[in-house]
């Protein structure tokens, strides 16, 4: 075939897997629709909205479960080949890349806070017309907020955090390396570790919102402040929740016999995605905890 | 496949692969539901976005309506408030975007030489929350409060202090953002990895080009829509002060996030429709494209570009002068590269034997009118100019002429175009042409007089207005019943074309040198390519 002359992956095999029909993501679609649908009726305190969210949320499972399961199966399978794995590493690198840009969205919010809106709420217009006597620098919950707070420390538990996070990206890749080796056991061993880490992490998280809440009363609620810090955080520990949960997912996998040396993207899709993980922690530790 | 001319190898086994079957095992409605074929996807968008289209148009006929007297007549304030806020999410989260999806799911795969999306399953599914979507969007006209009335763009305070319908809106934003991001990422990743051998980048039809580069604004921008309304969520129900001055926050902060999202979201509509004509016009012309490689490189200028000229919706927010200047500079510079594109349509048609079928007047029409728009837009882009013009009808005329005369109409060119491929009947000619008219006559119509509207001093967004304004208005609200009426007309060619239209050839259009046009018969086979073409 001339295909052998080609620049193009396609040049390496001819055909690629097409899927066949399946339910499942009408099954999704319809998750996220009740879910919506109750956590709209939760807000405005109608009843029931909690048995949307739980139809939604079981519905999600299972539509997940079923569809991974088929693209495991595929897999294993052999189904999926260079040309079809080449798809995968486009298809994550540029989820990751939307999933920087939402987290981008929030820290743009933090920069406006500390930068603009903070500092001009301190200004001469705004001391003389609007909030007269309020002293502007951060960390601020705003004029109108008057009760005291603590802002949270960077070198207490947020370092440690910073270290457990930092290791679990060294012990995924020893766990790749050993992937590649056919090291299975230790591949196990350094995976588990990993996961440990993370779990470790928002262990360390969970403690440190309980010490945020009822010792620096520092709340969601608390201005500008408290808007990014928990927004911030939050959105990357429900990230890192994730994470753990996929790698979990893998560590089973791995257990099963799945994956070989040259065929496993998706532990390396869930490998990146802890990476940025990763380095959305290093941002938040530097611009939410330190500076 | 009989007629896949000439660089096919027939003979190499297809064994183990299960693609051969036709709609894969369900049938009836669960056909749809379930398909992974990027034919069936483009097909539902399509006319999804043709029905949110029809609902959009319905809510601007009641604004135009309204709008016909000067005085209150039919509708109050807020439900006013509420049309307007729907038209503009529905026309362009639910109409124009899914619209040019449909485009991307039938043509690309046939244009590159690919058997299918890269992601077909993924693809169903972006297709399939789209309706969710729509219906979470549609029930907020039915909860207490009614439907946001807070205008499309969702500006903070008032929607902090909307009710029920704000919540039903923020989750559709989100589900709505959710399509156009897994759309996105498959549609980059078909084109990056499923071209066929031979098909470099740059050989690729320049609609491939438009859409691959509008993807990647789609991934960049609408997660940070996602951000703008989720801390609106957040504010509203959980105590964060993100646009609350009081809690530290900025209302304005809002308008920063929104418009980083916003400005690309304008070249994520105009690109694909750039694409489009930049199909159209070389076929109808019987020439190639002139300047592709410049196209290319004017097409990702403007994406570069429209990331950094976002706060040119806000030069009255009180902003420094500097940064009046900088987003004012940044944005008379976007006028370069579309100048460009708009040099290279017109040095396309230059010494080339042309005819216009319907296709190409919609191309036509759309060269002309968008073009009108893109200088309404380079005024607007002037500071002190737009300080008098803010939301005022002229920044009314000038973005429905870049929406419905650039994006509309290079969809109807596309359609045109494309329905012979699609379908393997050709729609009524005529009845194409007299399409085309009524459309152009009546879009300028409503819009050509905003124009005069917004320079006496009529602000939008406003159900009431003084004496002086009744003529142009009463124009613009006759033109405007005449627009939605016509697009009936259009229904009504369409399903004709599907029903007993002529049978068309491979290549109905003499100048058309695409791989759909040279390598597919008509109507396209179910699979595109089996087995890809060898481009040379």
């Amino acid at each position: 075939m001339a295909h052998s002359a080609s620049t193009t992956p396609a040049a390496r095999q001819q055909h690629y897997a097409v899927p066949q029909p399946m339910p499942w993501p009408i099954l999704g679609s319809t998750s996220l629709f009740l879910m919506a649908l109750g956590a709209v009726f939760v807000f405005n305190s109608a009843k029931g909205g909690w048995v949307g969210i739980a139809a939604g949320f079981m519905l999600l499972l299972y539509m997940m479960v079923r569809w991974f399961g088929d693209v495991i199966r595929e897999s294993e399978g052999g189904k999926y080949g260079r040309w079809e794995d080449v798809s995968f590493r486009w298809g994550m690198s540029f989820f990751i890349f939307s999933e920087v840009m939402f987290f981008g969205a929030f820290f743009g919010a933090l920069f406006w806070v500390r930068q603009y809106s903070v500092p001009d709420l301190g200004g001469l217009e705004s001391q003389a017309y609007a909030w007269p006597g309020f002293s502007a620098h951060w960390p601020s919950a705003g004029p109108g907020f008057t009760e005291a707070f603590s802002a949270m420390g960077a070198w207490g538990l947020p370092a440690v955090n910073t270290l457990l996070l930092l290791s679990s990206g060294v012990t995924v890749t020893f766990a790749h390396w050993n992937l590649i080796a056919n090291n299975r056991q230790k591949l196990l061993l350094w995976l588990g570790a990993t996961i440990l880490l993370g779990v470790a992490f928002l262990v360390c998280q969970a403690t440190e919102y309980h010490h945020a809440y009822t010792e620096l009363n520092l709340k969601l609620s608390t201005g500008a402040y408290g808007s990014t810090f928990f927004m911030l955080t939050g959105f990357h520990g429900f990230h890192v929740t994730v994470g753990a949960i996929m790698l979990t997912v893998i560590w089973f996998r791995c257990l099963k016999g799945h994956f070989k040396p040259d065929h496993h993207f998706a532990f390396e899709g869930v490998a990146w995605y802890w990476h940025f993980v990763d380095v959305v922690w290093l941002g938040l530790f530097i611009f939410v905890y330190w500076l | 496949m009989s007629s896949v001319v000439d660089s096919h190898d027939h003979d190499h086994a297809h064994g183990g692969h299960d693609h051969h079957d036709h709609h894969g095992g369900y049938s009836g409605v669960m056909r749809w539901i379930t398909t992974t074929n990027h034919k069936d996807i483009g097909t539902m968008y399509l006319w999804f976005s043709f029905m949110m289209f029809m609902v959009g148009g319905v809510m601007a006929l009641a604004i135009r309506l309204e709008l016909f007297s000067p005085g209150m007549q039919f509708f109050n304030p807020d439900q006013f408030n509420q049309f307007i806020t729907m038209h503009g999410l529905i026309m362009v989260f639910g109409a124009i975007m899914p619209a040019f999806v449909g485009f991307a799911n039938w043509q690309i795969p046939m244009m590159i030489g690919a058997p299918d999306m890269a992601f077909a399953r993924l693809n169903n599914w972006s297709f399939w929350l789209l309706p969710f979507a729509g219906t979470l969007l549609i029930l907020s006209f039915f909860t207490p409060g009614g439907a946001p009335g807070v205008g499309w763009t969702l500006y903070a305070p008032l929607t902090v202090q909307m009710g029920i319908g704000m919540d039903l809106t923020i989750f559709a934003v989100h589900i709505l953002g959710m399509s156009s991001i897994l759309g996105s990422i498959n549609i980059i990743t078909t084109i990056l990895n499923m071209r066929a051998p031979g098909m470099t980048l740059m050989k690729m039809p320049l609609f491939c080009w438009t859409w691959l580069i509008t993807a990647y604004l789609l991934v960049a921008a609408m997660p940070v829509l996602a951000g703008a309304v989720t801390m609106t969520l957040t504010d509203r129900h959980f105590g964060t002060t993100f646009f609350n001055a009081a809690g530290g926050g900025d209302p304005v902060l809002y308008q920063h996030i929104f418009w980083f999202f916003g400005h690309p979201e304008v070249y994520i509509i105009a690109l694909p429709a750039f694409g489009v004509i930049s199909q159209v016009i070389p076929a109808f012309s019987r020439k190639p494209l002139f300047g592709y490689a410049s196209m290319v490189y004017a097409t990702s200028a403007i994406a570069i570009l429209s990331f950094i000229v976002w706060a040119h919706h806000m030069y009255t927010v009180g902003m420094p002068v500097t940064g009046q200047l900088f987003f004012m500079y940044a944005t008379t510079l976007i006028a370069v590269p579309t100048g460009v594109k708009v040099f290279n349509w017109v040095a396309t048609m230059w010494k080339g034997s042309l005819t216009f079928e319907t296709p190409m007047l919609f191309a036509l029409g759309f060269l002309f009118l968008f073009t009108l728009g893109g200088f309404t837009g380079l005024v607007l882009s002037l500071v002190p100019v737009d300080i008098q013009l803010h939301d005022t009808y002229y920044v009314v005329a000038h973005f429905h002429y870049v929406m419905v005369a650039g994006a509309l109409f290079s969809a109807f060119a596309g359609v045109y175009f494309w329905l012979p491929k699609w379908t393997g009947k050709m729609y009524d000619e005529k009845l194409g042409q007299v399409h085309f008219w009524l459309t152009l006559i009546f879009f300028n119509m409503i819009f050509f007089v905003q124009h005069f509207l917004g320079m006496a001093g009529m602000p939008r967004r406003i159900p009431d207005y003084p004496l002086m304004f009744e003529t142009w208005n009463k124009i613009s609200s006759i033109g405007a019943f005449g627009f939605g009426l016509t697009q009936l007309l259009f229904l009504y060619i369409v399903l004709k074309c599907i029903r007993s239209g002529e049978p068309a050839p491979q290549k109905p259009w003499e100048g058309a040198d695409s791989l759909e046009w040279t390598h597919l018969p008509t109507p396209a086979p179910y699979h595109s390519f089996e087995t890809q073409p060898v481009v040379k």
